[in-house]
């Protein structure tokens, strides 16, 4: 399926929220003044100078932007082609990309008069930025979560105790991603009035997508600024892990209308797309409606939707961010699965060759880089976003290596 | 529109002076067959109007008695066809109880809403509801509904202001179904005064009958409730009835059926004498 080619890739969504057919609002009625009020106060917010300086105060102060671009000169040597960069978003305050777009939602959620905040996670990153930026502003926050991501992602649900949030684990389906969703979104309609939900990834009812876009596309605007100032040009190709597509459409957002520019986001490929047990919705979902908007998702001829597996817990969701669903459509961005043994592979490399211990997202970004690094030429360029850091990850890899931790 | 099932069900309950009972259950809850059993003993026990879900994964706005008898249909092996044949067959014995398709739109979409509309009349089908598709919407799967002669009932709730309701019932048909809560499903307890509110400032902007649900449990509920709206709903507490009779392994008993009746002949009662006393 191939859509015609737009003028621009950049002026979505529409008035309605739809890149597209994609996006959309497809919200229980009890929600929908609450969308439409936040979607008010939104643009509101973005015609107001002091809403976006708030913002570059903070990430300067206190996330710690702009976050390097750095080369990683060992890495290349090894891969044997293109130069790659990485964008080094795992060295933000609270480990992940996920405060670029925790900072400005919360100050949107105090514009809105909100007082309570509540939050969806699947690997804790999100979960935890969204309870930091809730001890930073003093509001108290509950995070649900999956069961089996309670499980296996420990580290990251003490921290978010530590941080004084409420984690809230969801038993229902298999304790992943979208069970979480689902309990949020049950949540939110119940304490409508007076509860902002703070969504972690460029999905969900309009302007969610739009917005959670639009505040971690600081990752793309500098990653330009920075190649710009090593370099002199652009990259000749962009790499990010999609689970809800936060920190691909952050990186790759301002870059959609160069055409030199090749951009790859990489689904979770699980155990191989050939069985049930995997994430790539793009790669072997159909559209759908979820959590509020159209999109690819993971179902059955009849429309339920099916439990995704990936071996991170960020990236175990059966949908994807609306934008990218369009994208995928029109042909600008190209979507590739990497399994979990290709990021586990990755993962060690990484750390063996850079001492950088990636999470398991970024891990699957940089599978995708091992193999296409090879078949460039060395003066050509890779940008890959490096959106988390791996210490929550370290007791699974662990397990999953036969260390006794 | 032509005088639809429904137009009519909620007349009759008018000039017999008393609000429409209206009951949900989930189609293939606990399995195909009790379940299509239950659905032919809904109007012999006091069922005015029949909501027939269409059980989802992901029931956003349900609690977790409907969210259960969800996952108990699809464990059964529930599909759209059959939820489909269901309502044939019922119309085979039953042409006067209106029947109402409720559930989430995905299931719908990947069908193809055009296509469903025209099953779903075939069916014997006289109206939609659609938890996931506002008005704004009201193009992709409204219209159409509308186009092939169902009702599409909206729901309208404690957040829908005076500014918003002509919106929500510009495309509504057969009756509007008032959401006595914020929640989900099967929880809080509806404030009887201020529902009462909600409802007499619903009838300021439609002719249609209300009806009231979400989280009606009781006959003095229902009473209560009934005394302003035109209709009273209950759902999750039938739900947790064919739950509670069932066996160890979770498989229907000879209790499963009658649960359901004597709880749907109780509430009924009490929602009888909502208009006398």
């Amino acid at each position: 399926m191939t859509v015609q080619q737009p003028n621009t890739y950049r002026s979505g969504p529409d008035e309605r929220g739809h890149f597209g057919i994609f996006g959309g609002r497809y919200v229980a009625e009890t929600l929908m003044p609450l969308i439409l009020d936040l979607e008010k106060a939104y643009e509101d917010a973005k015609a107001d100078p002091s809403f976006q300086a708030e913002i570059d105060s903070l990430n300067k102060h206190y996330t710690g932007r702009p976050s390097p671009l750095y080369f990683a000169e060992r890495l290349t040597e090894e891969l044997g082609g293109a130069k790659v960069y990485f964008k080094r978003d795992e060295l933000n305050h609270t480990g992940s990309h996920k405060i670029n777009n925790c900072l400005g939602q919360i100050l949107l959620a105090k514009r809105m008069g909100k007082t309570r905040i509540i939050a969806e996670t699947g690997a804790g990153q999100h979960g935890v930025a969204t309870a930091t930026v809730c001890a930073r502003f003093g509001l108290p926050c509950v995070v649900y979560m999956g069961k089996t991501d309670v499980e296996r992602q420990k580290p990251n649900v003490f921290r978010m105790k530590l941080l004084g949030a409420e984690i809230v684990p969801v038993t229902a389906g298999a304790g992943t991603l979208k069970d979480a969703m689902n309990e949020a979104l049950r949540d939110w309609v119940t304490n409508v009035d007076w509860t902002y939900y703070l969504i972690g990834t460029a999905a969900g009812p309009h302007p969610y997508p739009e917005m959670v876009r639009n505040l971690q596309s600081v990752i793309g605007n500098e990653t330009r600024a920075q190649l710009m100032e090593a370099e002199g040009r652009l990259p000749d190709a962009l790499v990010a892990a999609v689970g809800g597509g936060s920190n691909a459409i952050g990186l790759f957002h301002p870059f959609l209308d160069d055409p030199s520019v090749k951009i790859y986001g990489v689904e979770a490929g699980g155990k191989g797309l050939e069985g049930d047990e995997h994430c790539a919705s793009l790669n072997a979902g159909k559209p759908g409606v979820l959590h509020g908007n159209r999109t690819y998702l993971l179902q059955d001829d009849d429309g339920q939707i099916l439990e995704g597996h990936s071996i991170s817990a960020g990236l175990d969701y059966p949908g994807i961010g609306p934008e990218h669903s369009w994208l995928k459509e029109t042909g600008r961005v190209n979507y590739v699965p990497a399994t979990d043994d290709e990021a586990l592979e990755a993962f060690q490399l990484l750390t063996r060759v850079e001492g950088i211990i990636p999470a398991l997202e970024p891990a699957h970004a940089l599978a995708h880089v091992v193999k296409l690094a090879p078949q460039m030429d060395k003066d050509q360029i890779i940008v890959m976003n490096l959106c988390g850091r791996g210490d929550k990850d370290v007791f699974a890899v662990g397990n999953m290596l036969g260390f006794d931790l | 529109m032509a005088e639809s099932r429904i137009d009519r069900r909620f007349a009759a309950c008018r000039e017999a002076g008393r609000p429409a009972f209206v009951t949900f259950i989930t189609a293939g809850d606990p399995d195909l067959e009790t379940s299509e059993a239950i659905l032919t003993a809904l109007p012999g026990a006091g069922a005015d109007v029949i909501e027939l879900g269409m059980p989802f994964s992901d029931p956003m706005a349900e609690g977790v008695p409907i969210q259960r008898s969800s996952q108990r249909a699809l464990a059964a092996g529930q599909t759209m066809d059959k939820t489909l044949s269901m309502v044939r067959r019922f119309r085979e014995k039953d042409d006067e109880t209106p029947i109402v398709l409720m559930g989430y739109y995905n299931p719908v979409y990947v069908r193809d809403p055009k296509k469903f509309v025209v099953e779903a009349k075939q069916a014997g089908v006289d109206g939609l509801i659609i938890v996931d598709i506002p008005p704004e919407a009201d193009d992709e799967l409204c219209i159409p509904a509308l186009e092939a002669g169902l009702n599409f009932i909206r729901l309208a709730t404690p957040t829908t202001d005076d500014k918003r309701l002509p919106a929500v019932l510009a495309n509504t048909s057969g009756f509007v179904y008032y959401v006595s809560i914020t929640g989900i499903t099967g929880t809080a307890a509806p404030d009887a005064e201020k529902v009462a509110v909600a409802v007499n400032r619903i009838k300021g902007h439609t002719a249609l009958p209300v009806a009231v649900g979400f989280g009606v449990k009781t006959g003095d509920q229902a009473r209560e409730i009934g005394r302003n709206a035109d209709g009273v709903v209950i759902g999750s507490v039938l739900v947790e009835a064919v739950r509670e009779s069932l066996d160890e392994a979770g498989l229907a008993t000879e209790k499963t059926v009658s649960a359901v009746t004597e709880c749907v002949r109780e509430i009924a009662e009490g929602a009888r004498m909502a208009k006398t006393g």
